[in-house]
This record gives C-alpha cells, structure tokens and sequence, in this order.
C-alpha cells in the first residue's frame, strides 16, 4: 500500500501557540524526539514563514535563520523545512536558509494567487531543494480554482502540491472529492495541511490520504494555530489502525509529545491546543487560523468580543497574511459601541 | 500657455492611465506614445490624435522636440532605455523597478537638486503610499524600525507584480529607509481576491524614539493634506494611534478612476506622483530656471 509521508510542523504552524517564543535549546529537543520517532519531515521557524517575525505577526525569540542553524546541527535523517510565503520572505532568505541547512521548503500562496510564487518555486528549484507549492485557504476556492493553481504550480517545477486548510474549515466529504479531483488530474503527489477548528483535522487527514494524498501534516499534541494542528501521535494511530504505511513509531511519537513538547509548553505557562469558542468561530467563519491570538490581544487593547472581530473578519474576506485588518476592525467595533 | 512635449514608452495599463492624467495638466502634453506592439494602449492614443510607434526606443530617438519620457515598460528595458534617454537630454520618469536613478517621492523629497537629476525613479505604489507617512513620523519622532503590510485587489496586480514580487518588497524597504529616514523597515504585501475588489490599503507600523503621539499626529495629519493635493482618494481607515512606543497608522487610496478602476489606488497613486514631478521640472523649464 502507498506510503504516508509525514511532516510534523510543531517548530513551525505551532510557534503560533507560542508566540514564536520556542528557544534554541526547545527546538533542538523537539526536533531531535520528531526524528527519532521516524518523522520524514520537520517543519520549523516563525509561524508565518521565513522572516515572519516582525510587528504584525508577532517578533521571535530568535530569527529563523538562529532555529535553521541550531536544528540543522542535531538532524541526521529527517529533512528540515522552511515555510516561505512570497511577499513576506524572499528568494535572498531563502538562499541563506537553505546554506544553513534547510532541505525543504513549502512555498505558500493563497490558494487564488500561485504566480506570485514563480520565482521562488524556481529558485528553489534551482538551489537543489525539494519543493513543496502550499494552497493556503483552500476552503475558499472550488475544486476547479484550485486546480488550476496546483497546474501552474507543478509547471514552476514543485515536487509536491498541498491543498491547504488553513482556516480548519473544510469537510471529510470536500476533502475527499477535491482531492480526488486533482488527483485525476496532476501528475505530482498531493499533500493535505488541516486545521482543527471543527474538530475535523484526523478525520479529513484521513480522507485526503484515501482520496490520493500522500503527504500529510501534523503536529505534536496538535499544536499550531487556532484549535491546532492534525495532531501527530494519533494521525499515526489512526493510519496504523487503516494500515497504511508511514515511517514513524507510535509509541516513540506519543512519547515525543507527552514526554519532551507538553513539559516544555506547560513551563511557558502556555496551554495546551484545545478547541474553545474562538478557534470554533474560525472554523465556523473560515478565518485564517493564526488571526486567533492576534484577535484576543485587540479584543483587550479594544475592549470588543473576539468573536465579534473574527466574524467581522470573515465578512471582510480577509486572506492569510492580514493580522494587520484585525487592529482597525477592532478599532472600529470599540468605536460602534 | 505652452506644455512641454512629453513620451509616454510602454502603453499598458500604467501608460493609458497616465495619458489620461497628463491630458489634464496645464504644462504637459503627450506627444507620441512608444509602444513594440499594436495594443489597446496604442488605438487609445491614435484615437486621442497622438502620434504613436511601435518600433520602441529607436523611433523616440529621432523626435529632437521631447522634452520628458514616462517609462512604464520593464526593468529590463529600462535598463536599455535610460542611457539613450540621458544621452538625448530626455527627463525621464522610471515607474520600473530598474531604478537607475535616484527615488523620488513628491510630497517627501522633490526639491530643485534632485531635478537636476536626469532621470528619477518613482519606487514602487507601496513606496507612494507608505514613504510619506514613515517621513512624517520620522520627523516628529525619530523613526527606529518602519514596518509596512500593503494589501492590494488581486485584480490590479498584473503578471509584472506578481512575478517581482521581491522586487517590490525590496525596493520598498530601501525606499523606506533612504526616503523615509527609518533606521531599518520591512515590507510586505499581500493580494486579497476579494470580489469587489478591495481598495489598496497601507498599514504603516512604526517604532520612535520620541513616543510624543500629538507632534505625531501633527505631523502626519499635514502630511495627509501634502498627498491629497496630487492624490485625491489618500485617506486615513486609521488615523495615528500608539501602544508603547509603537505608533500604527492605516492608509486607504482610492484611484481617479482615469483608466484603471477606482480600486486600483495602488496603480493611481504611482502615476499621480509621477505626474506631480512631471510638473514641477516643467514648470522650472517654462520658467526659465532650467536649461
């Protein structure tokens, strides 16, 4: 039976839950427990990809290229990746992820505007990576659009195209019949990036995979933005369960999440991923996950109900990359009160 | 009142639309249109009785009666295009991301030296739209970092952005930081496909070493009224507020709706600062100061 590739995105989709603040010393422990449970690739750096840190999204602890060194350092036989969305990081940064040891990485676009991704799927390409096109907000598009970014993708050169649910909005039965349908239709391996907004991202991980996917997302514990990630350790549980191949042992992913990541989350004083009202309205609405927090912090400086500025949001049909939309919606909602 | 004789090279959207602001000027007329193919852009202007070409540079090199060129083609062909310019003493407009000369950004920098310069280059729409607010802090409150998310339509993002979109980036920051005076910026854009089409909108995150917010507001309030002057539809969603030391202000610009749509403010206010500048060296001209 065809074999699930796994890549586990804790460092990277679950820096969210952090705030970015994961220290070198973290990372290099989590990546090292990732590897030894057999995890093909390891996802890490700011939440919102290569030189994510800044104001709007939130500064790190450390820049990427600090985390790329120090987990580059300990990996063997993992591959380390980079996410690089265009318009945030550019070709010159990933030129020197990649001299310090990125191996991979995932070019992501919203899932209307793969040409912005040309160059850099190219130069990736070039630069000898392994190269992943990542469809963000896939819920917002029909099969057909979606298609047709994935076409012009694969034509830039990408290994492997992802269908993208980055708001945790997407159903079992959408997954399946998208997939199925660029399955039909691309002659690349598709991926499947799920959130768990709706309580969904095992069961529509699980339905990607039989509708054709080979690659898959997770993290530890789940963590990642909004309600968090397809958790790894039970991804892992549920394709043992369906017998279908992957490279990581279960037990030694169960115990990578409870004994190294849980420990070290709890010592932030973070939580642990959950779903609560606000990661259900995301879901609900189809809101970029990592607008979450950033919508809890205006919700104080403001004094106006998350909920209410998500869904504010969700109308305004903001796209990945807007945290900046969130501050004047919450402007105004204090200003409507 | 006699215009001065201008070339727009490079008939696309860009160019048209430019056409149509100069048919407004009192100093300026266009007067061939340089095109390397039949288009649109090209019957636009014939039906407006201007010569064009569509032989390029070459046929430009002949005219001896031009006086400024708008290139809106290319960096690459810019880069062809500049020297013969300079050779023949054409004062040229670069809306490209070659950058050959040096940036200009009106309501910011545009003095009598920097006319001098043959050929100025019009950074990018982010840079129009951000570089001016980032000065205006930058002089009440000293400017450490500058940081700017511009999203802009899908729809008014031509294949020419979207496959130099580090350009864009790149050439913003560097703008910021020379025009601008912030110590260090980062820039980023982001397309909405949003149907309608959103309006071009700024958010100018700045980080001062002097957090007095009134001189802020002050000074951004009469930087507002500076730009409004060339660019009608630059307006506030979010006049300056600050938490810490951190000051965050959103812009909003609305296009002339001359040739491109109302939403495309971004592609406007590119070309309302160029014809801005266009004026001020032909105004100097017809006045005797230059040449």
């Amino acid at each position: 039976m065809r074999k699930a590739i796994i890549t586990d995105t804790t460092l990277r989709d679950g820096s969210h839950s952090v705030s970015h603040q994961f220290t070198l010393e973290e990372m290099k422990a989590i990546a090292l427990a990732l590897e030894e449970a057999g995890v093909d690739i390891i996802e890490l750096g700011h939440g919102d990809g290569l030189t994510g840190s800044s104001i709007n999204y939130g500064f790190g602890l450390h820049d990427d290229f600090a985390y790329i060194e120090a987990v580059a350092s300990v990996l063997t036989k993992s591959k380390l990746a980079v996410l690089l969305i265009p318009g945030i990081g550019t070709i010159e940064h990933l030129k020197k992820a990649k001299a310090l040891g990125a191996q991979v990485v995932r070019v992501a676009t919203h899932v209307t505007e793969a040409d912005v991704s040309e160059q850099h799927i190219k130069a990736a390409k070039s630069m000898g990576m392994f190269t992943v096109g990542f469809l963000m907000m896939a819920h917002m598009a029909s099969k057909e659009v979606i298609l047709e970014e994935a076409i012009k993708m694969t034509s830039y050169g990408a290994d492997v195209v992802y269908m993208t649910d980055s708001s945790g909005a997407m159903l079992p039965d959408e997954v399946y019949e998208n997939i199925v349908y660029l399955k039909e239709h691309l002659d690349i391996p598709i991926g499947h990036h799920s959130h768990n907004n709706l309580g969904l991202a095992v069961a529509n991980s699980l339905s990607a995979y039989k509708a054709g996917a080979d690659y898959l997302d997770g993290s530890l514990i789940g963590l990642g933005a909004g309600a968090g990630n397809c958790p790894t350790e039970i991804l892992v549980g549920v394709l043992e369960k369906s017998e279908i191949d992957n490279n990581v042992d279960l037990y030694k992913v169960i115990d990578a999440g409870d004994k190294v990541l849980a420990p070290i989350i709890l010592n932030k004083g973070k939580e642990l991923p959950r779903f609560n009202s606000d990661s259900l309205m995301i879901g609900y609405a189809g809101v970029y996950s990592s607008f979450m927090l950033h919508a809890k912090k205006a919700s104080e400086r403001f004094g106006v109900d998350t909920r209410d500025i998500l869904v504010e949001l969700g109308k305004k049909k903001a796209v990945g990359g807007q945290e900046d939309w969130i501050i004047e919606v919450a402007h105004n909602l204090s200003k409507e009160k | 009142m006699k215009k001065l004789k201008a070339a727009i090279i490079g008939p696309g959207n860009i160019g048209t639309d430019l056409l149509k602001k100069i048919e407004r000027s009192p100093y300026l007329e266009v007067d061939y249109v340089v095109g390397i193919q039949d288009s649109e852009g090209i019957q636009i202007a014939k039906e407006h009785g201007i010569e064009t070409t569509t032989n390029g540079i070459q046929d430009l090199m002949k005219r001896e009666d031009i006086q400024i060129a708008f290139d809106s083609t290319g960096a690459k062909p810019h880069l062809t295009h500049a020297p013969l310019l300079i050779e023949r003493g054409i004062f040229t407009l670069d809306l490209t991301p070659a950058a050959v000369g040096p940036y200009v950004v009106p309501s910011v920098n545009l003095n009598d030296d920097l006319l001098k310069e043959m050929n100025l280059n019009m950074v990018t729409c982010g840079g129009q739209a951000t570089v001016p607010i980032v000065a205006a802090i930058n002089e009440a409150a000293d400017v450490e970092y500058a940081e700017v998310i511009s999203s802009i339509s899908s729809k008014s993002a031509g294949p020419g952005t979207r496959k130099n979109i580090d350009e864009f980036t790149e050439t913003t920051k560097h703008a910021l930081e020379k025009v601008g005076g912030a110590d260090q910026a980062k820039v980023m854009i982001v397309l909405n496909p949003a149907e309608p089409p959103i309006y071009m909108r700024n958010t100018i995150y700045a980080k001062v070493k002097q957090p007095d917010l009134a001189k802020i507001k002050k000074s951004v309030d009469e930087m507002l009224e500076r730009i409004k002057k060339y660019v009608p539809g630059y307006t506030y969603l979010l006049s300056p507020i600050m938490k810490d030391d951190i000051v965050t202000v959103m812009i909003q610009v609305e296009g002339l709706g001359d040739f491109l749509p109302k939403y495309a403010g971004n592609l406007d206010i590119i070309n309302c600062a160029a014809v801005e500048v266009a004026e001020a060296y032909a105004k100097k001209v017809l006045g005797g100061d230059l040449k």
